[in-house]
């Protein structure tokens, strides 16, 4: 089964090439076969000459980062784009969701869906969708928004599952705020689940985790691929029977509260999708990633699973995106004192969780405690909270590593002040006009301001 | 990749602009060394193919046989114009791209704006037009004048409004010269202000350029260069004054203040024509830098000014020029922005810095910076991988900031002087189509923008509480 990935604007089409790039070289190192074969159909279709293409479309309004990307992974000598898989203009979006929502979208909707149709239709058999972009300039946020809803239009029944970079806080664009509220009220109601990986938790791994004097966005990109190709390369379910899991996204069809039961016949294996996001209410994953070290350390560490799965445990309760400094005196509450407030208590709910163990021994290791019921919501069976998949494949030179991807109160804070700083800026109506003049109203503002402060009261309640 | 087509209008305008053509094509000439007719060259230059009459042109991907500038050329007396066409960049001009007169404007706004505006605005939209139909995609129109003349100010603030009127959906970014207190033009306070008037009006942004910080900036470089300090010799071709390594050859007056403006029009423009990991083009100046339409005057300022020729550029000298950026020295309007108010700022950085740099100083200079209340992180970053000539990194500042209240009251001041005793108001009344309520527009308008900057700033000390929330109900 394969995946189609839609890269968009610049930041969509950097951190896509990064991704194919260590999807390839984790795929084709070693004499792993199945897994091989099995990660390079999922990502890459094979010419006659036996090339890898990576199954995907690079979109953006104007041409530059386009035209490097391709470039990089050609020069790779191991994988390519698709000569023909872009779709650019000569202009960008100026930075405006709704320049790119409003007046590039349409405009190039057929050509975009175009390209969608004929890379699919290279798929044998389509697992999802992904679209990767960034939600603080015009092309990745509104562009992006735009072309997820004709994916929703084209294929109804199929995952969509979208990957956001949000900006470093201290800013990178002056009016990142409204097109990243703008982007997520829109893709709330259309994507199956969304993927966010913060800039600000990205620069702080590569600075102090991977000592890195001198952090590009190539730097931050690259550990954004790492851990992303870290769930999607295949990887084995307790009832796939030795067989990668086919559909690394999910399976349609599942009822909402039972995501991970069997069903031999379908040979249902892993869902990211459906496991995590299982209520509408409830759709934003983080991810982390252990252990993450400068490769020169890799070789001088030894470790155990037992040891990660502690860490990763108390990073998921402690809301530590990172494996550095984190808090060990938040303990899961006594039932009686399951708080509801935002601040109260530094203890992070957690709706739905899936672990993901790559490496050495893998068999032998267990689940660290994170599918413990006090974890999660009281809402929720923890049977059909968690999920664990495991490949006995090292994945990117670290002999053992564990991924969790989480859906829970993690982004909560973010969201939450991403949204304070939006009104305070709408208040004075501060750059309304340049959003107007592309043709929405103070209502669609207002609008998406309602829906994102819904999904905060939602996560906010989580207990 | 899109096109931006120059139109230089009056002496400032065309002399200025010639240095940006100068050293556009010094940074090319540095850049591209195969000598091929790439994307960058493109946004700024044609290829054409110069034996043949209609000059045919040549697309992206060739080898470099003519370049032809993308540029309107007006001035109403010929000698500044005959000079380029007599100079080293006469081969960058077309005759087609030039409009001049005789007699000049008399340093009169209404004689450049009403008088040769009507009677050369069939010539002058047709000139535009041309220029706009050999872009593939035509993003940004640059003027280059001053304000205190009769051509620059009112023949440029017409050719301003025409280019709002035939091409809306152009970007208008103005680079506008004004006038020192001490401007040997008398009636340059009526002429700044009756422009500005158009300028807040019809242009989408205007760089803010004083006179008197181009000559601070040029005597600054020029002390350097002359000191005694072993080991602190300035690299020659590295000075933002500087106009070695280019076409033309002994220096002329003004030529060093002019090349300041060159170098500001080359780093906005940077990160459009070449590759970086963070790019910025021009329609995201207004989007990021604009809050408000009408309050579109922004502060540039340029590091570093210079390079010294020893090598070795520690990190410590990388933060010195984030540091200076914001200095009252490097800007080049009299102000100070650290302070006054910051309504949004953009940092345009080349060369090789890195994301990391950006964000440690942005995070070292925030603490002293005021920003407005609705906007506390209100920076837009660009990286472009691309130095400028004779430097491996530098960095434009543009900032948004009530400092430009002083100067804008102290041109009102100027203005009223003159105003209260009706001195030289005939020479304006005079002129065809000319009317006394234009002056009073004027100043009304420049009196409401004032106000505005002062609400803005009446702001700052107060502590404003956030806004309110929507609160769910469960």
């Amino acid at each position: 089964m394969s995946v189609v990935t839609v890269q968009l604007g610049q930041c969509g089409n950097q951190v896509g090439q990064e991704l194919f790039d260590i999807i390839c070289s984790d795929a084709q190192e070693g004499q792993r076969k199945t897994y091989s074969a099995a990660s390079c159909e999922r990502f890459f279709h094979q010419t006659a000459q036996g090339d890898l293409v990576a199954r995907a479309l690079l979109v953006d309004m104007e041409p530059k980062v386009i035209n490097r990307s391709m470039s990089m992974a050609a020069k790779s000598g191991r994988w390519s784009y698709g000569a023909s898989s872009h779709f650019s203009q000569k202009q960008g979006s100026g930075n405006n969701w709704a320049n790119g929502y409003c007046v590039h979208g349409p405009c190039h909707r057929d050509a975009v869906e175009e390209l969608v149709r004929r890379e699919v239709e290279r798929c044998d058999r389509l697992a999802g969708l992904i679209a990767m972009m960034s939600v603080a300039g015009g092309t990745g946020s509104g562009v992006g928004t735009y072309v997820t809803q004709c994916l929703r239009d084209i294929y109804p029944s199929s995952f969509i599952l979208n990957h956001l970079t949000w900006p470093y806080g201290t800013g990178e664009v002056i009016v990142q705020n409204y097109n990243s509220v703008l982007t997520l009220a829109h893709l709330y109601q259309l994507s199956d689940a969304i993927l966010v990986h913060e800039n600000d938790t990205v620069h702080r791994i590569c600075s102090r985790l991977l000592n890195i004097k001198h952090i590009s966005f190539s730097d931050v990109n690259r550990v954004i691929a790492h851990q992303l190709g870290s769930i999607l390369q295949p990887a084995l379910t307790a009832d796939s029977h030795g067989a990668y899991s086919r559909n690394p996204l999910g399976e349609k069809g599942q009822t909402l509260l039972t995501p991970a039961v069997v069903d031999r016949r379908l040979h249902t294996h892993g869902e990211l999708v459906s496991a995590l996001a299982c209520h509408p209410e409830y759709k934003l994953l983080s991810l982390c990633t252990i252990p993450q070290m400068a490769s020169s350390s890799i070789a001088y560490s030894t470790f155990s699973w037992p040891g990660l799965l502690k860490h990763l445990r108390q990073m998921l309760i402690s809301n530590t995106k990172m494996e550095e400094g984190i808090d060990w005196q938040v303990r899961p509450p006594a039932d009686s004192g399951r708080s509801r407030s935002l601040t109260g208590g530094s203890f992070n709910t957690s709706l739905a969780n899936l672990l993901i163990l790559r490496g050495k021994d893998v068999y032998s290791a267990e689940t660290g405690g994170i599918d413990d019921p006090a974890l999660y919501t009281s809402w929720l069976p923890s049977k059909e909270a968690f999920s664990l998949w495991k490949s006995p494949v090292p994945f990117n030179k670290y002999e053992k590593s564990a991924t969790l991807v989480s859906n829970s109160q993690a982004l909560l804070r973010p969201l939450d002040d991403m949204v304070g700083k939006v009104w305070n800026m709408f208040a004075s109506r501060a750059y309304v006009h340049q959003y107007i003049k592309f043709g929405i109203s103070e209502e669609d503002f207002l609008d998406s301001f309602t829906s994102l402060e819904q999904v905060i009261s939602s996560y906010s309640q989580l207990c | 990749m899109t096109q931006s087509v120059v139109v230089q209008v009056g002496q400032c305008g065309n002399q200025a602009g010639c240095r940006f053509w100068d050293l556009a094509l010094r940074e090319h000439a540095h850049v591209n060394k195969r000598g091929l007719y790439d994307e960058a060259l493109n946004s700024f230059f044609r290829n054409v193919d110069s034996r043949k009459s209609d000059g045919a042109e040549f697309a992206v991907g060739g080898r470099i046989q003519h370049l032809k500038a993308r540029a309107v050329l007006v001035d109403m007396e010929e000698g500044v114009v005959n000079q380029i066409l007599q100079g080293p960049l006469r081969e960058v001009f077309d005759s087609t791209q030039l409009l001049t007169d005789v007699s000049g404007s008399g340093n009169n706004w209404a004689v450049g704006n009403m008088t040769y505006g009507s009677a050369y605005r069939e010539k002058i939209v047709d000139k535009l037009r041309k220029a706009a139909e050999q872009c593939d995609c035509l993003q940004c129109f640059f003027l280059i004048h001053s304000m205190g003349g009769g051509t620059g100010s009112g023949l440029g603030t017409r050719v301003l409004s025409l280019l709002e009127e035939e091409f809306p959906e152009v970007c208008r970014v103005v680079t506008s010269i004004y006038p020192s207190g001490e401007d040997d033009v008398i009636t340059s306070p009526y002429n700044s202000v009756l422009a500005m008037n158009k300028l807040t009006e019809h242009a989408d942004c205007v760089l803010l350029v004083e006179n008197q910080s181009l000559v601070d900036i040029v005597n600054k470089i020029k002390v350097m260069s002359h000191g005694t300090k072993p080991g602190l010799n300035i690299k020659r071709n590295s000075a933002v004054t500087s106009g070695q390594g280019g076409l033309s050859g002994a220096e002329k007056p003004f030529d060093a203040m002019n090349n300041i403006v060159a170098n500001l029009l080359l780093n906005i423009t940077s990160s459009a024509r070449f590759e970086g990991s963070l790019n910025m083009d021009l329609n995201e100046i207004a989007m990021n830098l604009v809050p408000f339409p009408r309050l579109h005057y922004l502060v540039p300022s340029l590091t570093p000014l210079y390079t010294l020729a020893d090598i070795n550029v520690p990190t410590r000298r990388l933060d010195q020029m984030f540091s200076d950026a914001f200095s009252k020295d490097h800007q080049l309007i009299q102000a100070d922005p650290k302070h006054s108010l910051y309504l949004a700022c953009a940092l345009m950085v080349r060369g090789n810095v890195q994301v990391s740099d950006v964000r440690r100083n942005i995070e070292r200079l925030r603490p002293s910076l005021p920003f407005v209340s609705w906007n506390q992180e209100g920076w837009k970053t660009s990286l472009c991988s691309v130095p400028p000539v004779g430097h491996s990194h530098s960095l434009l500042a543009l900032a948004n900031n009530t400092c430009v209240k002083p100067t804008f009251m102290e041109l009102r001041e100027r203005f009223t002087k003159l105003y209260r005793k009706k001195a030289h108001l005939h020479h304006y009344l005079h002129v065809e189509g000319m009317e006394q309520s234009f002056f009073s527009e004027a100043i009304a308008s420049l009196n409401s923008l004032i106000e505005e900057y002062h609400h803005l700033d009446a702001t700052k000390a107060r502590l404003t509480p956030d806004a309110p929330r929507l609160s769910i109900a469960r």
